[in-house]
């Protein structure tokens, strides 16, 4: 007992100090590191609601200067923007609603063991992940099929995805038991009942997870569109309105309805509140689905 | 007679297969009405596509369509293979690649050991919060605030280097320094993400291996290199094995988000290639004939990727 209380404070206080000094460090480390992440918003968001003539001269760092917000006025007056904010929600909506409809009744399909030829169905599937005819080949269908510059096209072709598919599927196996089914099917209900009134409800989390994949996928896309929307630019969704907008600033905001909202020229902070709005829609939901995220990821990890 | 014995065995035994087929039709056609449209969605955009990667030994006509136009044989990859783009085409897609896994791999992990050591759960869950946001971008706005940023003129970074007094830096503008941006800007997006996957193995790591380290007097560090480590090293060999068999890969989006007209080297690899010949000026079947290089080099690398994993001794991919 008199050893330890003799040896105990000595070696506690050392181990202490030094596990404090690493603690410190590390929380510094991982604040400078997420800090990155959040600085360029701060930084983008003040630019836009400041007064123009303080972004012209570099004095916008982290706080905006003399707020105003012109330049959202002037975003929201070009009917290009707002149009393709339209676009970007009805494609999203109902890709994801065919996707996560498409990805259901597989999954239910292929999970079940009795199921003849469930091997080759899934093997169709799954290839479809490891080799895609590619960029080119698909363009051409698109063209065939008269796709070209339609809502179809965004729409249509990558709602299924085989790796939501392996998730979903893994999930049913896993989470729902065959001998519910079964008892189910023993008393007479037919498999759309049993997937609408048993599995659907017990599969709430997983559908969510699937449907935000598949949303946050198509919201953020915009290379099928670069491809495949050529003369049609109302079909243009919000990322590549931003693309042509933004990066390769082959375009410029067209004012409409007059110049009433202040004379905003500066390229700097059209293209600042212009990414904002982009941005903002992510922003909002993303402290709400990123739970979902994480936990689609742990099963996609796991794998079948 | 013992001939037709056998006809009637076979008969009767194809009958019977008949009959099992539409016994199993009859119970399962709910099933088979619900795999219905997801196939369709498979044959008709996944499927029917493959009959266009034809056009890579055929002189593709759009006007003639698949059919008509005359098979060329090789012609078409020899042509492919002899043009200057694709040589530059090849090893930018290979170097950004390589890159991209020396400097984008072990950042996870890294983030991920030193998340683990931070025992505040609210601090940790903010920052963790803060890390994935990039991951939820599009690579347009990620490209947005790249040349918010970093532009000569009136980039945030910039300034603060003129007003410390040095010259600016032409972050995306110079080739060399174009190609660091680019390798950075893809490790600030994924390296939040890729915490993830690290951290549910480390929260399967035994809590009784630190507990004999500690013991056995093993300070943070040590339990670091000596438990935490080996315990998720399939995890990080299964990965780095499934990033290796991505090596002729590379996201089309990412590198049109950040190319610009000042800093081309770099810029041209296959899926770039792909798109300018292809769809820009409409040499369709050279363009596919690169599509299927790439794809055909990229499953080889998956399926070796696969086996090696699996000669490991850790899961496959496959």
């Amino acid at each position: 007992m008199s050893r330890n209380q003799y040896k105990k404070p000595w070696s506690w206080s050392r181990t202490r100090k030094k596990d404090f000094v690493v603690d410190v460090f590390f929380h510094i480390l991982i604040f400078v590191i997420s800090m990155t992440c959040l600085l360029p918003f701060i930084h983008i968001f003040a630019k836009s609601i400041s007064r123009e003539a303080y972004v012209i001269a570099n004095k916008v760092f982290l706080v905006p200067i003399d707020i105003n917000f012109n330049a959202y006025r002037k975003v929201l007056q070009d009917s290009s923007i707002v149009r393709s904010l339209y676009v970007s929600i009805i494609v999203t909506v109902s890709f994801t609603a065919i996707g996560t409809f498409l990805t259901i009744s597989a999954a239910y399909a292929l999970s079940r063991v009795q199921l003849r030829g469930r091997k080759i169905m899934t093997f169709l599937i799954m290839f479809t992940m490891y080799f895609t005819a590619g960029t080119i080949p698909d363009y051409l269908l698109m063209n065939n099929l008269h796709m070209l510059d339609t809502w179809w096209c965004m729409i249509l072709p990558l709602s299924f995805a085989a790796y939501n598919f392996l998730i979903m599927k893994n999930n049913f196996k896993a989470s729902i038991p065959d001998s519910l089914i079964e008892s189910a099917l023993i008393d007479g209900a037919s498999h759309f009942k049993i997937l609408s009134y048993i599995v659907v409800p017990l599969s709430k989390p997983i559908i969510a997870t699937i449907s935000l994949f598949y949303a946050v996928g198509r919201w953020n896309a915009y290379s099928d569109a670069l491809f495949y929307i050529k003369q049609r630019a109302d079909l243009r969704p919000l990322q590549l309105k931003l693309y042509y907008l933004v990066v390769a600033a082959s375009e410029s905001f067209k004012a409409e309805g007059g110049i009433a909202a202040g004379q905003i020229t500066n390229p700097e902070v059209l293209k600042a509140s212009c990414i904002i709005f982009a941005t903002l829609p992510i922003i909002c939901v993303y402290p709400f689905i990123q739970r979902y995220f994480v936990q689609g990821t742990m099963i996609g990890a796991v794998k079948g | 007679m013992v001939k037709s014995d056998i006809r009637t065995d076979c008969c009767q035994r194809k009958q019977k297969n008949r009959n099992q087929f539409l016994r199993y039709l009859q119970r399962d056609w709910q099933l088979y009405v619900l795999m219905v449209l997801p196939m369709l969605f498979i044959l008709v955009f996944k499927f029917l596509p493959y009959q266009g990667l034809t056009i890579a030994f055929k002189d593709y006509k759009v006007a003639k369509g698949y059919a008509g136009s005359s098979w060329a044989g090789l012609s078409i990859f020899r042509k492919v293979f002899g043009k200057r783009d694709f040589g530059q085409a090849f090893s930018n897609t290979l170097l950004l690649n390589i890159l991209d896994l020396v400097f984008g791999f072990p950042m996870p992990v890294i983030l991920a050991l030193i998340l683990n050591e931070i025992k505040n759960r609210y601090f940790k869950s903010i920052m963790q919060t803060l890390l994935y946001l990039p991951h939820f971008l599009s690579w347009v706005i990620v490209g947005g605030i790249g040349y918010s940023l970093f532009s000569v003129s009136s980039g945030v970074v910039n300034v603060l280097i003129r007003n410390a007094g040095h010259s600016p830096v032409p972050f995306l503008q110079e080739n060399t320094w174009w190609l660091i941006s680019y390798v950075l800007i893809g490790v600030w997006q994924s390296m939040g993400w890729g915490t993830i996957i690290y951290l549910a193995a480390i929260t399967g790591v035994n809590s009784e291996l630190y507990e004999a380290a500690r013991v056995d007097g093993a300070g943070r560090l040590k339990q670091c290199i000596h438990v935490t480590l080996p315990c998720i090293r399939s995890t990080i060999v299964t990965l780095l094995i499934m990033n290796l068999g991505k090596l002729m890969g590379g996201s089309f989006e990412r590198i049109y988000a950040l190319a610009n007209a000042k800093a081309t080297e770099y810029t041209t690899t296959i899926p770039v290639l792909v798109y300018r010949w292809g769809i820009e000026s409409g040499k369709f079947s050279e363009a596919t004939a690169l599509g299927l290089f790439q794809s055909v080099i990229g499953l080889a690398l998956v399926v070796a990727a696969d086996l090696i994993a699996k000669r490991l001794g850790e899961d496959g991919l496959i």
